[in-house]
């Protein structure tokens, strides 16, 4: 032993000065090697993932195909796989055939057929950005989309700014989205907790009234955050008492913890600001403790869960009959448009699409008409188009793209548990659809900055 | 035992900075030469070779060094967040907390080995994940993941400049740190990492830490205590874990709680063992295997596999995509962990012992021939 410590000692004694100049002359001409690969400057013909002359383009769809919101993100991922075949001219041309206006033609966007790429979210910020990335650096697409948290929907946002490449956002709901964390560069169809709010008020005024004291178990992420925010805001406005708004972990499985201290809080309603997998769970947890029997202050318990879909109902089965809450769309709704939806959807997989799978269905459709119209994919003339954008014939009537927060404002659809359904898709109830003018604000209230056009 | 001499240290070293200096050249045929996995693979590549002092040398199967790398992260972001966006303070302060937080958390757990050890570890990073969520969301943004904004104070880049229109990015005294330039960056420290590591392993200071593995008791009676060496190669190592974190949050400024899950500990102890416990190269190679996996194998699809077998028939060709299609896409882990049981199985001492294994035989069936020829 103390002979090998010996030569040891050699060893770091032999490290000679001279030994330690060669490695750093190695070092710093490997820090010199040329930066052959830095960014081009940003200019009308050479942007991120410009396609130039090749005859495709490639788009990105990134959903969870893993974790609490695994059903959406599969729903989520048909459907742009049949914007894609619409866009290409296959297949019966779904919305392509209501939408007003329209720029496509049905041979791909500006000419070039269209292809796409496909990650997994995870649904965490970290595997998200990740998966974004590659679809970015290595496939090259020139648009990404997709969503189903809008934790993840925030940071592949701000990835979307800076590399400069348009995000059109899935299914997100959290105010944040296009609120304080708005980005140029991100755009969202879907609807959010503020518009939950203002249309699911009046609802609960006529239903509950105005006496009523209210708990919440809220998702501890900003969309839970800003969806508890919103309800409370509504509920308190007419008269309710907020007991107490608990948070909890997103994917936490097991909710009784939560649920038992509800019992004995002298609170008459359950607000669930909970999502997927995370809402089947506590709605069916709550329904086992026999919240919905009890009588409490003189009144029925209710529980409330303002964001609904129909694969949560799925999921939930009878325990939703008779719950409120709000959608973005329906497949059982009537217009034109959602009918040549759901047909199409429905002949394409052999069951109607969710809210989720229409929103990114939407917003492939809308982000290629947009490059239509700016005869270019050079995403700061792309992002003029949508800007401000007025469409109408794609399931929720007249629709705008409002430019000062990239949010589109549309008919919301407040829905209740069906207490009969007639199939096993028939699940939601339409109470009643509140009209874009009540669930309009100002887009100052919620502050943050869309950034600049050109990164 | 065959000492190794600095010359072949030398080499070493220049071989190994020569590949991972060139890996946009040699990894772009292999799908994997994008900026993002690159600078992924150099990260992963220093919290290996870091993770390695530790379990390589002294043989403590720490469960939680994600908690470093969560540290690292958030130390990184709140630096860029307050002072500036060069990363090189950044930096500092993340190996510096990190190291901290090791020597508390070392000095704790290290007073148990084995399992009792790794169980420590283990619940000391899953305390920190969930602070993490709960009583820390004022400094970690809970779920949503501690982010830029444009109106973060950034005191030391206010007093060159206005703030800009949009977010800044981060950059190592101008140099930025996304794209192919944050990769050589990030190589560049690997480099010094492996350096550090290798004089670390030829050490008097190594051979004590390999004496602690191989027998604790014997090492204490002849008169060696050995806990402050095992709380200084906890610490380095920690060190080393929150220089990976920081560079994560440097070439991405976003940090989020689930680098701190203890998925995020059991990946680089998977990393280690694939390649070879103990090695100095293994944990690299087990790092690119897992981190190819993970981003390449995972994104491939039907579509991708049709296009991977058209040299075949149609029939042909769809077989072989019903056939493989459950161990690409979501999938991967499966392949992983197929892959994870064969190397345990037949090379118990990962890729590095296959590597030697080889090396063994081409050099006797060498010396063969020569004994044949005269």
């Amino acid at each position: 032993m103390r002979e090998t410590r010996m030569s040891d000692k050699k060893n770091s004694a032999g490290w000679s000065r001279r030994d330690v100049m060669k490695a750093a002359g190695a070092f710093s001409a490997a820090g010199a090697m040329p930066m052959f690969f830095s960014r081009g400057a940003w200019a009308e013909n050479n942007f991120a993932n410009n396609p130039g002359k090749a005859t495709s383009i490639k788009l990105g769809f990134n959903v969870p195909q893993t974790g609490a919101y695994a059903d959406e993100g599969a729903d989520e991922l048909r459907a742009f796989k049949l914007a894609v075949k619409h866009l290409n001219g296959e297949g019966d041309g779904g919305l392509m055939n209501t939408m007003k206006p329209l720029s496509l033609k049905g041979n791909g966007v500006l000419g070039k057929k269209v292809e796409y790429v496909t990650g997994d979210t995870q649904t965490k910020s970290d595997a998200a950005r990740a998966s974004a990335k590659r679809m970015i650096e290595k496939d090259g697409v020139i648009m990404f989309s997709g969503g189903s948290s809008s934790g993840v929907a925030i940071a592949v946002q701000s990835l979307a700014q800076e590399m400069g490449v348009v995000f059109m956002a899935g299914l997100t709901h959290s105010n944040d989205t296009t609120g304080k964390d708005k980005r140029r560069y991100g755009f969202r169809h879907f609807f959010n907790a503020k518009m939950t709010g203002s249309a699911l008020g009046p609802v609960l005024k006529k239903e509950m009234g105005t006496d009523r004291k209210a708990y919440h178990l809220t998702s501890d992420y900003t969309w839970g955050w800003t969806q508890e925010e919103s309800i409370k805001e509504t509920t308190e406005a007419l008269g309710w008492k907020t007991v107490k708004t608990v948070r909890t972990p997103v994917g936490a499985g097991d909710f009784s913890q939560y649920i038992t201290p509800i019992l004995n809080s002298g609170a008459d309603t359950l607000i669930l600001n909970h999502y997927g997998k995370d809402m089947i769970n506590s709605l069916t947890q709550s329904i086992q403790f026999g919240l919905k029997d009890k009588q409490v202050n003189g009144k029925n318990f209710e529980i409330i869960v303002p964001l609904y879909s129909r694969l949560m109902a799925q999921g939930a089965g009878k325990n939703l009959k008779g719950i409120l809450g709000t959608t973005n769309w329906n497949w059982a709704l009537k217009d034109k448009g959602s009918q040549a939806f759901v047909k199409s959807f429905g002949s394409e997989y052999g069951f109607p699409p969710s809210q989720a799978a229409h929103t990114c269905y939407v917003q492939t459709l809308l982000y290629a008409n947009a490059c239509e119209m700016a005869g270019t994919f050079y995403p700061p003339e792309v992002i003029k188009q949508l800007e401000g954008f007025k469409f109408d014939g794609m399931g929720n009537g007249a629709t705008e793209y409002r430019a000062e927060d990239h949010q589109c404002f549309k008919d919301v659809l407040v829905v209740r548990g069906n207490e009969n359904p007639t199939s096993q898709f028939d699940l939601l109830e339409i109470v009643q659809e509140v009209p874009r003018s009540q669930v309009e604000y100002d887009a100052k209230i919620f502050g943050g900055e869309l950034g600049p056009y050109k990164v | 035992m065959k000492s190794p001499t600095i010359k072949n240290d030398m080499f070493v070293m220049l071989i190994f900075s020569a590949i991972i200096l060139s890996m946009p050249i040699w990894l772009k045929p292999l799908g994997a030469g994008y900026p993002d996995l690159l600078q992924k693979f150099a990260i992963f590549g220093i919290f290996a070779v870091g993770y390695n002092i530790l379990f390589g040398l002294t043989g403590y199967l720490s469960f939680g060094h994600a908690a470093f790398l969560g540290i690292g992260s958030y130390t990184a972001v709140w630096s860029f967040k307050l002072l500036t966006m060069n990363v090189f303070p950044a930096l500092i302060f993340s190996v510096l907390l990190s190291g901290l937080f090791a020597m508390l958390i070392g000095f704790i757990t290290l007073r148990r080995s084995g399992i009792y050890f790794s169980i420590l570890t283990l619940a000391f990073a899953q305390m920190f994940y969930n602070l993490a969520y709960s009583v820390l969301t004022p400094i970690t943004n809970g779920e949503t993941g501690l982010q830029l904004a444009r109106g973060d104070a950034r005191i030391i880049d206010r007093l060159f400049s206005d703030a800009g229109e949009g977010l800044p990015s981060t950059n190592f005294f101008g140099l930025e740190m996304s794209g192919y330039s944050g990769f050589y960056v990030c190589a560049v420290l690997l480099i010094i990492a492996f350096f550090i590591s290798q004089r670390i392993f030829h050490s008097p200071f190594g051979i004590k830490l390999r004496a602690i593995k191989s027998n604790q008791t014997r090492m204490k009676y002849t008169g060696y205590n050995t806990r402050p060496y095992l709380l200084t190669a906890f610490v380095i190592s920690g060190m080393y874990a929150g220089l990976a974190g920081g560079l994560m949050a440097a070439t991405d400024p976003l940090a989020g709680a689930e680098r701190m899950q203890w998925t995020a500990s059991g990946e680089v102890v998977l990393m280690t063992i694939l390649g070879g416990v103990g090695t100095l190269i293994g944990p690299m190679l087990g790092v690119g295997i897992i981190k190819y996996f993970e981003n390449i194998f995972s994104s491939l699809n039907d579509q991708a596999l049709l296009q991977a077998y058209s040299f075949m028939p149609d029939w042909l060709a769809n077989i072989m995509v019903t056939i493989t299609s459950p161990f690409v896409g979501e999938g991967w882990h499966l392949t992983l962990g197929a892959l994870f049981v064969l190397i345990v199985v037949f090379l118990p001492g990962g890729i590095m012992e296959g590597v030697s294994l080889i090396k063994k035989r081409f050099s006797k069936t060498q010396a063969n021939t020569e004994t044949g020829k005269s």
